[in-house]
């Protein structure tokens, strides 16, 4: 199943520990490719914890990550969350609308799965 | 672990923008590793304890081990041989590293930047266009009775900014600590740092800009249609109570993040809250600071500010320094094709940079400094491996509110400091062009 989400990259510890670690640290590359979306987003488009799912940008950029289930008291709805690193930059379009910065936290993207 | 063990005391801790300067570090002089991490926080403890020897080579060329000193020569012929050398990265090495990488850029006729342009860079625009009503950390344990985090997250982007610096800490005029202080987090989701908040405020995604900016017009007795709500996420009555605390408080702090300078409105948001501390200043003493991430982020804008009269984004190719976010910033250099080396210091841009200008640094020669491997060393022409600043250099970091500190080594690298190198790079870039 398909649909547009709004995925917006963050800060976790476990990706700030894991980078100390190492970049190219199995753990490192784990944490940053698991995306977390709202429950009832999952069950609407039929995907379970550990699911494989893709993720694909307007600019036609595409990356496979695993989903969780955001664990959180508040609701969340149409929008994921995923730790900083290789696969969230991937998705980001390199206009950066002449300051420098590319649209790094509001990035629109279908969502396809389960793999 | 051997019994060959010091202390060192006091040390600083150079992960993030807080630059915890209370550190009790237990060394392992024959492992040469830190066993120990006394008030350090989880990531402070990853910082120093996964700081392990590595049996790396110091330098290599196209993955190629060679000497230092072959390297340093393939480094300056690259850099001078080029027509738009960039130079990237340095907020994670010393402010006499950022020194000497200003002085090289200025010798190559290049462009330097540095990861502030894809942090708070936007910030520095706005700061240039409305101005900040700045104070120290020390002001805000001392002082601040009310705490107002704007899209961040610090319970797992810089742990200790809560517990050491802003919110539980007793000051002089708030003796009980969280108890004389009203904390306000704004975010687009709930995170571990709600907790801390007696008043969480979810804003809709996107909408800051005209969160930020009703508040304004409260603040100045302007009506403000009710529908906001419908807009922002955020009801009417929310705000009137928000903007009823920020006048009537002691003195207010707006510490904010990247959920403002990484969304859509960018500077216009951080402009929006700088602007909106400005107005609190008719009513009370109301600062503004950005909540800055790279252990020394701080200290690239302030050197490259005194070296060339600009914070970032800064290029050389008319023999004077010219700043231009979007032109001379290196995700927009790097994007548009026309940067034809790059010397990347402790940063990571083939990671964490767009599509379109990670394929362009996979196509030039880059030259890196980093203490482990990393995506950008993976791709280097000269990958360099670097002693780390503040476990194993001395020099200055600036912590996020603009104050210098001293750093306190645990013990020696056998590897070069990126210093030494630009040093050495610079003196042999500067007799090849003279030559």
């Amino acid at each position: 199943m398909t649909d547009t989400l709004l995925l917006i990259p963050v800060r976790s510890n476990k990706q700030g520990t894991s980078l100390n670690v190492g970049k190219l640290e199995p753990e490192y590359q784990q944490v940053t490719s698991t995306v977390e979306l709202d429950p009832q987003d999952m069950e609407r488009l039929g995907l379970e914890a550990g699911n494989q799912i893709r993720l694909r940008a307007r600019s036609g950029a595409e990356v496979v990550v695993t989903c969780q289930p955001r664990k959180a008291k508040d609701p969340s709805p149409g929008l994921m969350f995923i730790p900083y690193g290789p696969a969230s930059s991937q998705l980001m379009e390199a206009d950066t609308a002449a300051t420098g910065m590319a649209l790094s936290k509001h990035l629109e993207v279908q969502v396809e799965g389960p793999l | 672990m051997s019994e060959n063990t010091t202390i060192v005391e006091n040390a600083t801790c150079t992960f993030c923008g807080c630059v915890c300067d209370d550190m009790e570090l237990t060394v392992d002089l024959d492992e040469k590793r830190i066993t120990k991490a006394r008030n350090a926080c989880v990531l402070g403890r990853a910082w120093f304890l996964e700081h392990r020897h590595q049996e790396r080579p110091a330098a290599l060329i196209d993955g190629r081990e060679v000497s230092v000193e072959e390297a340093i020569e393939e480094a300056a012929q690259t850099l001078v041989k080029a027509r738009f050398p960039i130079i990237y990265g340095l907020s994670d090495t010393t402010c006499e590293a950022q020194r000497q990488a200003v002085a090289l850029a200025d010798f190559l006729d290049g462009n330097i930047d540095t990861t502030t342009s894809v942090c708070h860079g936007p910030s520095g625009i706005a700061f240039q266009g409305v101005g900040e009503s700045t104070a120290t950390l020390g002001e805000v344990k001392n002082r601040a009775d009310l705490l107002i985090y704007w899209g961040g997250n610090p319970a797992e982007a810089h742990p200790r900014h809560f517990t050491r610096y802003a919110v539980t800490p007793k000051g002089m005029f708030v003796p009980n600590g969280k108890k004389d202080r009203t904390v306000v987090l704004v975010d687009v989701r709930a995170t571990p740092s709600t907790p801390v908040a007696d008043i969480f405020i979810k804003v809709r995604p996107g909408r800051d800009f005209e969160v930020l900016w009703a508040l304004r017009a409260l603040v100045r007795g302007k009506p403000v249609d009710p529908g906001i709500e419908e807009v922002t996420g955020v009801p009417l009555a929310t705000l009137e109570d928000l903007v009823e605390r920020m006048k009537n408080c002691n003195f207010g702090v707006l510490f904010f993040g990247m959920g403002l300078t990484m969304t859509r409105g960018r500077h216009f948001n951080s402009g929006a809250l700088l602007s909106l501390a400005t107005d609190l200043n008719e009513f009370t003493h109301f600062v503004a600071k950005p909540v800055r991430g790279h252990g020394n982020v701080t200290g690239a804008d302030n050197v490259v500010s005194w070296q060339t009269g600009y914070p970032f984004g800064v290029n050389f190719n008319r023999g004077y320094p010219r700043f231009n976010p979007g032109e001379f910033t290196t995700v927009d250099v790097l994007a548009r094709g026309e940067a034809d080396a790059a010397c990347i210091i402790s940063s990571d841009p083939a990671s964490n940079f767009p599509r379109a200008a990670i394929e362009h640094l996979k196509r030039i020669p880059v030259i890196t400094f980093d203490p482990k491997p990393t995506v950008t060393s993976e791709l280097a022409h000269v990958a360099f491996t670097t002693a780390t600043y503040g476990i194993n250099v001395t020099g200055t970091a600036y912590r996020m509110d603009d104050v210098p500190i001293m750093l306190r080594p645990a013990f020696e690298s056998p590897y070069p400091s990126d210093e030494e190198l630009l040093r050495a790079i610079t003196d042999r870039v500067r007799e090849l062009r003279n030559g």
